[in-house]
């Protein structure tokens, strides 16, 4: 199979994912508490469907979706509801957050899912859209987009090409890589409940060149399933390959608009992780209530993958990787690259949680003083959306909102490849994260400007129209008693 | 002798060049038009003209100052100043306090009584309701601009902070 | 435990402007190399004086404007800037002419419009350019390259440091017995005294490609080039097509009169034609930004410096064809934006 290379742009860097790859992954140990954030999935928060002292069983659904794009949570382990209150969460960086907590008796006693295990050949594509919902399936590359309100924008209309993401890019981050291993038969059966859910022809299988295990397992699993439209892309290892925007253009040589969606050109994008989990749900009824994290960092002893029930907080997860080492010094959740740090470990494992990084200096390398920029144009080189970031800078000193505008500001996806090659050590992706909403609220205030004048244009003519329609009624009025009027 | 006619050709050349770059570029857009563009449109009346347009007519031509704008605030000020090329100066106090935030009006649906004046005082048709319904603001669409609230006899109308969008 | 947070990305590549700063200047070895060779140890007394004035002056601008006086000097542009202008100078010119013209080059052309990365001008060709305009006498006085029969001019190390810090010659010289023109002028004053290509190649200042001597510096540039290319401190779009602009027009010209008009190959190795091209005009502080913008810009370059050459008045043309094509950076750059992903064609 050739390879396609229309990304230009990103970078090769360095990758760390040997030293979580060693062992297999392992089950997390169990703990007394679990926390269940209600909104740890885009949209909006789920609304609950238990309360305090409340006993729920593994698997229950404890939440359900709120009218919209939400999704259901389901409860980790069997027990009783201690409380639904705000508590700390990752995904709002340490911030309280609406949460259910939930006190684990160990008893593991499983909520009764039988119905959930379905045939999905036998359903509609529609209704297995529903049953997927029901799973509580969040996209789990990262951004916990629920999974059916993506499939619903482009539910067999047309057949959409299904393209499953597996191209790992982020440097630290090893569970998809662990996932397609260990657990490749759960991918091609979820990519086959998919490509039933899509009515898709076919199913692309994107992975990256430097993972030959994770390869051969997959193509295995493929050839088991003995499904003709499940196959394999090899993508060059380059940062940010597995960026939805970038591997559709790096597998299908197209573009998404940069306004519209991947359903807009026919391509709905799923992680790998997300095709497992849908297999979990509809083959064995397990719900999405535990992912694979990867623990990793020269901050932790041990670094590994660890199937990690949601809700269990990340100092139990470092414990289990043998604690911190004395070099320990920021806590990442995510990759190296778009990562978000936190500032404190009693935080729960959420959805979106892929990735734990204990970082020492040694991984962080310490930035040198920030320089002005010369324009030597090593960012526009390494921008995977064609952008100039060195013309941003300029623009946002002082803030030109035209030139921003004109030169794409709003289509930076933030993936921090200007950032990591600048000689000048500034930190332009947390430039552009931070101008990004100034720019969309100023373009929004013009269109809004632009809509009340509108409004109030037609308003004073219609006012005009109806103050003439009035005058001449009265003169009709007039005209029948006096002499005829002079107009 | 060549060189001169070597210069005079090249210059020729880049006339022609900038020419072509420019050829598409928008025409000359009407003075008026272009301060009408920096005016934030919310029709307030605060700067005495009846409206945004008027006021851009005034500053056109020369019957108003460009620091008669509180919603614009010192952004529009400024920006009026620099296409005007007058010095920039703050939005005087004569014609209200600039808003900290943007504020919509919001109707205290229990106490309206449906008289419609508010429907007729909104100057961008943000209002809506029928004459002895209870009315409601079109929140995306409000201006912030307040001419609704003298109106109102059982002053039902308050000012909220916009929601985000 | 709790940590303190930063913003992503958490790995940064190690790259800093002094690196690169550092391998332009080592990669400008070779070419000062063969220059010593060639013309003596003069050029070194002028990278030394002008460096040294580079450090105060850049020292004295940062205090001045009350910025942190260390990192910028240790960024090390104020010294590329003084090496380029001291490669334009004569090696035996007077050593006020290189304190003066790299002192405005730093000052007024560098740090009055905000210093690092905010000068519109290449600083080196700003003050090449005021002091061509204002003393060209002593900017013609070049030596002849050695090789030529005129060792028994060639001067000592002491002499050429009392020749610089004077501005006379030792007592058993004379500047006409000492100084030659370069082959560019040579060319320019045998065509005008009416000789055709071929006479006018055959006196001795030209060497089998281009000037004696010259062609071999040229040589050692383009081998400087090649290295800041790979090592991705410069992109091929601004020397090549630099270049190709040079050779076009001298090619087309050679072929329209070969007897008038000097070939392709003598243009790319003689004067400034590759150091321009990889050193001067890759400057990407003043140079266009984008891509097809640096396509552009070269090319304007290579055309203009073959305009300037062949028809203008001065002897080289290099550095007023960067310093025009400065100018045209801000028009460049707003009509070369590149297409933005996701963005019609």
């Amino acid at each position: 199979m050739t390879t396609t290379e229309l990304l230009t742009g990103g970078l090769r860097i360095e990758a760390h994912k040997r030293r979580s790859t060693k062992a297999s992954v392992r089950a997390a140990r169990l703990i007394e508490r679990y926390v269940i954030p209600l909104d740890q999935h885009s949209g909006l928060p789920a609304l609950p469907l238990v309360k305090p002292a409340d006993r729920v069983r593994m698997f229950q659904p404890i939440a359900q979706p709120a009218p919209g794009i939400s999704a259901w949570l389901h409860s980790p382990v069997s027990g009783e509801v201690l409380a639904i209150e705000p508590r700390p969460a990752p995904h709002r960086l340490g911030a309280p957050t609406m949460s259910i907590v939930i006190a684990n008796d160990g008893r593991d006693e499983r909520f009764d899912n039988a119905a959930a295990v379905v045939s999905f050949e036998q359903i509609s594509p529609a209704e297995a859209c529903e049953h997927i919902a029901r799973g509580g399936i969040v996209g789990l590359g990262g951004a916990a987009f629920p999974t059916a309100n993506k499939l619903e924008s482009s539910l067999c209309e047309n057949g959409p090409q299904l393209l499953l993401n597996g191209a790992e890019c982020e440097p630290y981050i090893s569970c998809d890589e662990m996932l397609m291993r260990e657990r490749a038969d759960d991918i091609v059966f979820g990519a086959r409940a998919l490509l039933h859910a899509l009515c898709a022809p076919n199913c692309t299988i994107a992975i990256e060149d430097d993972v030959p295990e994770a390869q051969t397992a997959l193509r295995l699993a493929i050839e088991k399933a003995a499904d003709a439209r499940i196959r394999i892309k090899v993508v060059p290892a380059i940062y940010p390959a597995g960026g939805e925007r970038q591997l559709i253009a790096t597998v299908f040589g197209v573009e998404v608009p940069h306004d519209g969606f991947p359903a807009d050109i026919g391509v709905v994008c799923q992680n790998v992780g997300t095709a497992a989990a849908i297999a979990r749900w509809i083959r064995d009824g397990q719900p999405l209530v535990s992912r694979i994290v990867t623990v990793t960092g020269d901050g932790v002893s041990e670094a590994g993958n660890w199937e990690t029930r949601i809700g269990t907080p990340f100092s139990s997860l470092i414990a289990d990787s043998g604690g911190y080492t004395e070099r320990m010094s920021r806590l990442i959740m995510g990759g190296s690259m778009m990562g978000t740090s936190l500032p404190h470990d009693d935080l729960p494992v959420v959805k979106a949680t892929n990735c734990i990084i204990a970082a020492s200096a040694l991984d962080l390398q310490p930035r040198g003083p920030e320089m002005p920029c010369i324009r030597c144009g090593n960012c526009s080189q390494a921008c995977p959306a064609f952008l100039l970031p060195q013309q941003l800078h300029w623009y946002l000193q002082p803030f030109d909102s035209e030139q921003l505008s004109r030169h794409g500001l709003l289509d930076c996806i933030e993936c921090g490849c200007c950032d990591y090659v600048c000689p000048s050590q500034i930190p332009l992706a947390e430039r552009f994260r931070e101008a990004k909403p100034l720019l969309a609220r100023e373009l929004d205030a013009h269109l809004t400007a632009d809509a009340a004048r509108a409004r109030f244009h037609s308003r004073n003519e219609r006012l005009a129209r109806l103050e003439a329609e009035h005058r001449a009624k009265l003169a009709e009025k007039r005209r029948p008693k006096g002499e005829p009027s002079s107009t | 002798m060549i060189t001169a006619l070597l210069t005079v050709i090249i210059l020729a050349a880049l006339a022609g060049v900038a020419t072509v770059a420019t050829r598409g570029a928008p025409r000359e857009i009407a003075l008026v038009d272009r301060i009408d563009a920096l005016l934030p449109q919310t029709q307030c009346r605060r700067c005495t003209f009846e409206g945004c347009r008027p006021y851009a007519e005034a500053i056109a031509q020369g019957a108003a100052d460009i620091n008669q704008c509180p919603p614009g605030g010192e952004r529009t000020a400024q920006a009026l100043a620099s296409l005007m090329g007058v010095a920039p100066k703050p939005v005087g106090k004569e014609y209200g306090v600039v808003p900290d935030y943007p504020a919509v009006a919001f109707i205290k649906e229990e106490s309206c009584i449906g008289c419609t004046k508010c429907i007729q005082a909104c100057p961008v048709d943000a209002i809506v309701g029928a004459s002895r319904y209870m009315h409601t603001v079109i929140a995306a669409d409000c201006t912030g601009c307040e001419l609704c609230i003298p109106p109102c006899p059982v002053d039902c109308i308050v000012m909220q902070p916009a929601p985000a969008r | 435990m709790t940590f303190p947070t930063a913003p992503a990305p958490h790995v940064v590549a190690h790259d800093s402007v002094g690196r690169v700063m550092r391998i332009v200047l080592y990669a400008l070895v070779p070419t000062v190399a063969l220059h010593v060779v060639f013309f003596g140890v003069g050029l070194l007394v002028q990278i030394a004086l002008g460096a040294a004035t580079a450090l105060l002056t850049e020292a004295l601008a940062l205090r001045l404007r009350q910025k942190p006086i260390e990192p910028f000097l240790k960024d090390g542009s104020a010294i590329v800037t003084a090496v380029l202008l001291a490669l334009c100078l004569p090696p035996l010119a007077p050593w006020w002419l290189v304190v003066s013209g790299t002192a405005f080059a730093i000052l007024l052309a560098k740090h009055l419009y905000g210093g690092l990365g905010r000068n519109p001008f290449n600083p080196a060709m700003v003050g090449y350019a005021v002091l061509l305009v204002s003393f060209p006498v002593q900017l013609l006085q070049w030596l002849p390259p050695s090789g030529m029969d005129i060792e028994q001019t060639r001067l000592s190390i002491g002499e050429t440091l009392q020749t610089i810090l004077t501005g006379s010659l030792p007592s058993r010289l004379t500047w006409d017995a000492v100084t030659s023109p370069t082959p560019l002028d040579a060319l320019r004053t045998h065509l005008k005294m009416g000789m055709t290509m071929a006479e006018a190649q055959a006196a001795p200042v030209f060497g089998a490609l281009g000037g004696r001597g010259w062609e071999w510096i040229n040589l050692a540039t383009l081998a400087g080039g090649i290295v800041l290319y790979a090592l991705h401190i410069i992109r091929w779009h601004i020397p090549v097509a630099m270049l190709s602009a040079i050779v076009v027009c001298a090619s087309l010209m050679y072929m329209v009169d070969p007897g008038a008009y000097a070939g392709p190959i003598f243009h790319l190795t003689s004067g400034a034609s590759l150091l321009g091209a990889f050193f001067i005009a890759t400057d990407p502080t003043s140079a266009a930004t984008s891509d097809r913008g640096r396509l552009i810009y070269g090319a304007g370059i290579g055309v203009l410096t073959y305009v300037i050459r062949t028809w203008g008045g001065y002897p080289d043309g290099v550095a007023f064809a960067v310093l025009l094509m400065n100018l045209s950076v801000p028009l460049i750059d707003r009509y070369t934006i590149p297409r933005v992903y996701g963005h019609a064609r």
